[in-house]
Parts: structure tokens; sequence; C-alpha cells
């Protein structure tokens, strides 16, 4: 049997598994990922499998574990680094925006730079300060970058390994809050291309467009409002960088609205370039402008206001309530 | 032969100083050194070795306006002292001085060839200087009296051993056999680098400071891990030691036992900040607490660099880990075409530096050896000159980059977004060859 029914950090699990069994060349690094697991127990085990050389446990510091990645994918390796939160990325933030994602250019394309950065991110965890945000803008905004999240367990699998195949560096945001959650996955499979968006939901009434941990809740907003009688499409984004805008224009172009839903805050964020091309494309279909839902121009708050902050169900469907009230 | 460990050294070189009964800068004939001049802190005095006392004495106390100046009340009163054990192995004059630890046999052959890589690499650097000048290019960090520390650092190093510069090391890409015309590009605005990092083991040219130092451990990680007989060499300036990712890379080179030696080049400004501002003791006794060996050697002193540079890659490429190297030495130019190094040092310093010029003093020592002949510097002076009229000749025919450039190698894998824009541009660009009836 080749499917089976998986969390998605399980599904994490084996895909570096997978690709530390099948390239002696990768490498995993990162804070806590050796005897711990990692501090979401990702890269559990590996290290017993496949000893330290492979699974490297690194001093605590962000910049270095991302600027020595560099120096290995220079020597041949292929590393996939793990921050441990979001908000832990900026003291290597210089590293992966003026080194890892230029340097292919500034050789002209001489070398590659196969690097993989997991970040965890986003929040409904109840975790404390830089524990729970959104920082996928200021990645996709940084030509030389790739930037995906997979949404369920198979994505994430499929993703992950493909992200690690992948010769450009892939900022790989997983969605902490849907760590538990199980789904079914085909490891022998014919995965998606790692940089299209996919239909998960079929309506004809209003597009719903969610990436990582706000596709459960589009589905739920879906479901909710099917009650009311709109039949809402949902559409999972899965690459940030570069957006499948053509899967995006299809859908929109069938239901003619468009809501995208992210925790992100939307000022700036991935829903006003969503925004700005589906209108440029889609203007003569479109019956409402595109709306935006997701956090605020605030400090991710404290956990006993995340909800608030988030964009939860009730948001969302006020979301498609305004779209559709054009 | 290990490299000394800082404790070991510091107990060492007091008997070193004894037996070649000289520090650098107390040779006949030069000027007393000018961080002496600059710093009158006590608590700075009052740790110096008999040694340096005397030396104190014979250059005694100018008032040190400048000094005072530029570190300001806020800084901590002692200056990073000069510490005991700078290796040296010629005088100022040109003398050959012997260092138990850093042994050198060396013939005429090799004595001439090193001069002649500081003489060409010193001519490549002065006609990029004036190119820039003459507006050819955007900007030209000069590396204008770190001649022997680049030098004599490359020379040290094997084809399989990797470098990772920052954007002054000229020298050091001349050794690696670059082409030194290649290291014009960016500077001409043509490319951000240019060249093929693994075709010299020649990383690019870094700008931010002091990143490229956690490249050099992360690739050294690798060659530990691929069991290579090979040294990576991380170059970097004293400005850059106040840098949080040369911490890291010291850092991750020490817990992972990387094969990687730390060539810092103190050329005693990072651009107007003094040395005092970035440390209060000397750089190469930084490696104490990470747990590696460091030294400091004279900068301006090719073959001490040389020797020094060989023990600490043989030490790396033998699994002993990291090694810190601090080349004392001067920049005697401006930090680039952009800067006016009056406004922040004085000419006294300058003076004193330059009777301490690197390619003076392997002249010198060239003449007491009888090793080269008139004709030996003719032809070199010839060579240079050519090697100038090329330079000349390639920046002038140097192309610029074609429009739709910018789109090229920004993905090794391709991107949606560049694709399309790249169309876009080139649509754009050809509806004025439809106007023009093109």
């Amino acid at each position: 049997m080749t499917v089976e029914k998986m969390a998605l950090s399980k599904a994490l699990n084996a895909a570096l598994r997978a690709s530390l069994e099948s390239d002696p060349k990768t490498l995993v690094m990162g804070e806590d990922v050796g005897k711990l697991g990692g501090v979401f127990r990702i890269t559990d085990g590996l290290q017993k499998d496949f000893g330290e050389e492979r699974v490297v446990d690194t001093p605590l510091a962000e910049s270095g574990i991302v600027g020595t990645a560099i120096g290995l994918a220079l020597r041949g390796y292929r590393p996939v680094v793990e921050i441990q939160f979001d908000g832990f990325v900026f003291p290597a933030y210089d590293q992966i925006v003026t080194q890892l994602a230029k340097m292919h250019a500034r050789a002209l394309g001489t070398i590659k730079l196969p690097v993989v950065i997991r970040i965890p991110f986003g929040g409904g965890i109840g975790a404390v300060e830089h524990h729970s945000e959104s920082p996928e803008a200021l990645f996709t905004h940084v030509a030389g970058l790739k930037c995906v999240t997979p949404a369920n367990p198979s994505d994430a699998y499929w993703m992950l390994r493909q992200a690690i195949e992948c010769d450009d560096p892939v900022i790989f945001f997983e969605p902490k809050a849907r760590y538990w959650d199980k789904g079914e996955v085909d490891r022998e499979g014919i995965p998606d291309g790692l940089h299209s968006a996919k239909v998960v939901r079929q309506g004809s009434d209003l597009t719903l467009l969610a990436y990582g941990p706000t596709v459960r809740t589009a589905l739920l907003a879906a479901t909710a409002a099917e009650e009311e009688g709109r039949s809402v499409e949902v559409v999972d984004l899965r690459s940030l960088s570069p957006i499948d805008f053509d899967t995006v224009q299809r859908s929109v172009e069938k239901t003619r609205r468009l809501v995208v839903v992210h925790e992100a805050p939307v000022f700036q964020g991935v829903g006003a370039e969503v925004a700005a091309r589906i209108t440029e494309r889609c203007f003569y279909h479109l019956e409402a402008p595109v709306l935006r839902v997701g956090g605020f121009h605030t400090p991710y708050p404290a956990a006993r206001l995340e909800d608030e902050y988030l964009p939860g169900l009730d948001r969302v469907l006020d979301g498609v309530d305004r779209a559709l009230a054009y | 032969m290990t490299v000394a460990s800082t404790s070991r050294d510091a107990s060492r070189s007091t008997t070193t100083q004894q037996s070649t009964a000289r520090e650098p800068d107390a040779a006949p004939g030069t000027s007393p050194p000018a961080p002496a001049k600059r710093a009158p802190a006590k608590r700075a005095q009052a740790k110096q070795t008999p040694a340096r006392k005397a030396q104190a004495k014979k250059a005694p106390a100018k008032k040190a306006p400048a000094g005072k100046s530029a570190a300001g009340k806020r800084s901590a009163k002692t200056k990073p002292a000069d510490g005991p054990g700078m290796v040296q192995l010629l005088t100022p004059d040109g003398e050959r001085l012997e260092h138990p630890d850093y042994p050198l046999t060396i013939s005429h052959d090799e004595l001439r060839a090193l001069y002649r890589d500081m003489v060409l690499s010193r001519r490549f650097d002065a006609e990029a200087t004036a190119l820039q000048r003459q507006g050819e290019l955007g900007l030209w960090p000069s590396m204008l009296g770190q001649e022997a520390a680049q030098i004599g650092s490359g020379r040290a190093l094997r084809e399989t051993d990797y470098v990772f510069p920052t954007y002054r090391e000229h020298g050091v890409a001349w050794c690696r056999g670059v082409d030194p015309t290649q290291l014009l590009g960016m500077f001409r605005g043509v490319n951000h680098g240019g060249w093929d990092p693994n075709s010299n083991n020649f990383h690019l040219y870094t700008i931010v400071i002091g990143s490229q130092t956690l490249h050099a451990a992360g690739y050294a990680m690798g060659v530990a891990k691929d069991g290579a007989d090979a040294a990576v060499v991380a170059y970097f300036g004293d400005g850059a030691s106040s840098q949080g990712d040369v911490a890291e890379a010291f850092t991750f080179a020490a817990v992972y036992n990387a094969p990687v030696v730390f060539f810092c080049q103190n050329n005693q400004w990072a651009i107007s900040e003094p040395t005092e501002r970035q440390t209060r003791v000397p750089l190469y006794q930084r490696a104490l607490g990470y747990g590696f060996p460091g030294l400091r050697v004279d900068g301006n002193d090719v073959l001490a660099v040389l020797a020094a540079t060989r023990v600490a890659a043989e030490q790396a490429r033998s699994g002993q880990g990291p090694v810190l190297i601090e080349a004392y030495t001067y920049r005697m130019g401006a930090h680039t075409t952009s800067d006016d190094p009056t406004r922040y040092r004085r000419q006294e310093e300058l003076e004193s530096w330059e009777a301490k010029d690197p390619i003076l003093r392997l002249r010198r020592h060239l003449d007491r050896e009888g090793a080269a002949d008139e004709t030996f510097h003719a032809e070199l002076e010839a060579e240079s000159d050519a090697l100038a009229k090329r330079v000349r000749e390639s920046i002038r025919t140097m192309p610029d980059p074609e429009a739709m450039a910018m789109f090229e190698h920004v993905y090794a894998d391709g991107h949606t977004l560049v694709d399309e824009e790249r169309a876009a541009y080139a649509d754009y660009l050809a509806s004025f060859a439809d106007q023009e009836g093109n």
C-alpha cells in the first residue's frame, strides 16, 4: 500500500528521510534538529539513522546556520536548514537576502545554491512573542528566492521533496498550526508542479484564495457559506514565488469574485500582489473589487488576542458577504 | 610544526623578541609606530612588556590629539595594544630574521617571484585607481600597502585550497590566477561579480563585510565532510571583525573543527573608523575565546606572511581546525576612491607606514642578497607597463551588458514572473524598433 494517512509533521519527516536516502549530498541543519528531533519533532529520528554528519545540530546562530549552508552548497551539498520559528529568521535575513538570493546571478549562473530554508510560520498555537508571525512577503519581494507553503500532508511531503531537488534557494514555509492535521499521502504518486496553485474545492459564486494555514479556514468558510446557498470555490495558492496566476485567473473568470485570505498583515502582503495582478488580468470579468482578509498593521498580538487578529471563519465569511454585496 | 596557541605564543614571543633583540617597528631608521603616538592610554602601558616599554621610551610621547578626538569620551580608555609576538622575518630595512615557529627556506628565484607579484599587483591597482579617476570605473578599493599581506598569503596556498575574499583582495586574486581584468567588471558596473568561483577556487568579491567568513566556514565544513586535503581561507578586515557574522563564523569553524584560516588584514582603518573603534584587544587574541590559535604577523613582511600562512593552512589541512591570522598592515590609500583619508588620519601616520612599505622592504632584501640585477628590474618594469596597458585596453573595450542580461541567471531553474517580465520588456524594446521602421 503506497497511500498512507499521516499528520503533516510526519509527512515532512518522511520527505526529509526520503531526500536524505536518495542523495548523500543532502544535509539537514538547524538548532535542536538532532537528538531532540526539532522543537516540533519534524526531524525526529533522522540523526539516529543518518548520523551527525548528515543531520547537523548547529550553534544557536541563525546567520551562521544560513551562511554556512551557503558555503556547504558551494561545496556541492544540498543543505535543508531549519529555522526554529518565524520570528527567529531575521538574524539570518541578511545572509538570505544579500547572499543566498543573489549569488547565482552574481556568478553569471556558474554556481547553484540549492538551499532549502524551512520556517514554521503562522499563529494560532498560543505562543509567546516572535513565535507566530507570517513574514512571507519579506521573502517573496526578493528576486532569487522561491517561496512555497503546503497546506496538507500530501503537499507537505511532495513539495518539500521538490524544494530539496530544486537548484534554487527555496524558503519553505510550514503552517505550524496544521502540523497535526492528518491526510493521505501517496509516496509513489505523481506530485503537482511545485509552483502550481490548485483548486481544492469547486464553486461558482466566488473564489477564496488562501495558502498554508488559511486553506483549512477557507474550506470551512466555503462549507458554511454553502449552507447559506452560496457556492464558494477555494484555491490553494501553494507557491508564493512564483505565483501561478493562470490558475487563479481561470477561477476568477468563472466566479467573478475574489477574496484573498492570509494571516500576514494585508498591507503590502501577498494578497496585495494577487489583487493587483488579478485586477489587471480579469478587469472585465470582475463583479467586485478583489478583497483581502488578513492580519492587521500591528505587531502580532499577545496570544490571548490572536483569535481577534487571525482571519477566522467569521471574518472570512464577512469578506465573502462584502464581495457578494457589489 | 604547529601554530602557537595564543597563550603559548604570548610567553614564547617575549623570548623571541629578546633573541632577535628587535621588535618590528623598532628597527633602526623607521619612525615609531603610529598607534603608539595615538594612544597615551595608561592601562595599556601598564600591561606593556619590557620590550614595549623600552620602545615607548624611544618614541617619546608626543601629545596625541588625534587619538583623543578619534576615540572620544564614549570609547574605552584602553586602545588595542600591539601585543607581543608579531611574526617578522624581514625588517623594514630588508634584513632577514628567523622565527623558531615559522621557518622559511627560500631561494633567490622565489624571492624574485614574490617581488614580481607585488610589483605587478601594485601596478594593476594603481592603474585601476587611475581608471576610476578617468571615469572608467565607478569605484575602486585600492590595496596599496597591503601587497605583502595578500601576495604572501596567496602564494602560501595550494591550487586545491579555496579562497573567500572581501572586495579588496586584488593581490590574492592575482595569486589564484584570476585575470585582473575580471576584477574590474563589478567596479565598472557591467556585473556584480562575473567570474566562476570554481575555476580558480576564488569566490566572488563580497561587499557586505564579514558575510563571506560564514561561507568559508561552511565550505570548510564541507571539505571536512569530504575528507579532502584542502584549506579554506577567509579574508576580512579589522572593521569586519566587529560584525556578528565573523563571530558566528569563528563559532561554527571552532565547534566543527573546520579547516579554515581566518585571515584578517588589519589595515588600521575601516573607512574613517580606527581599529580602536572595533576592539580593545589585539584582534588575533579573539581566537583564544573561540578555542583556536591566533597569531599576529607583520603584514608588510611578505616572507613572514608566507611562512605563517603556510603553517596555518597546513594545520587546517591536517585536521587541526581553524586558525586566525591577523596581518598587521596599513591601507596607504583611501578606503575607496570615494573617500578622503586626509579628513580622518594624519600625514605623519601615513609617512611612518610608507617607511615600512612592503615592496621597498623586499627590494632592500633583494639588494642585500644580490638576488636581483638591473636586468630583472628593467624587465619587470616593462612587464608592469605592459600589464597596465592591457588593463587600460580591456576596460575600454569591455562591452556594456545587453539590456536583457538583467533577466538572466536570476534563477537556476527559471521563474515565471521573470520570464513574463523578460518577455514584456523585450516587446517594449522592440516597439521602438518598429517605430523606427526597423
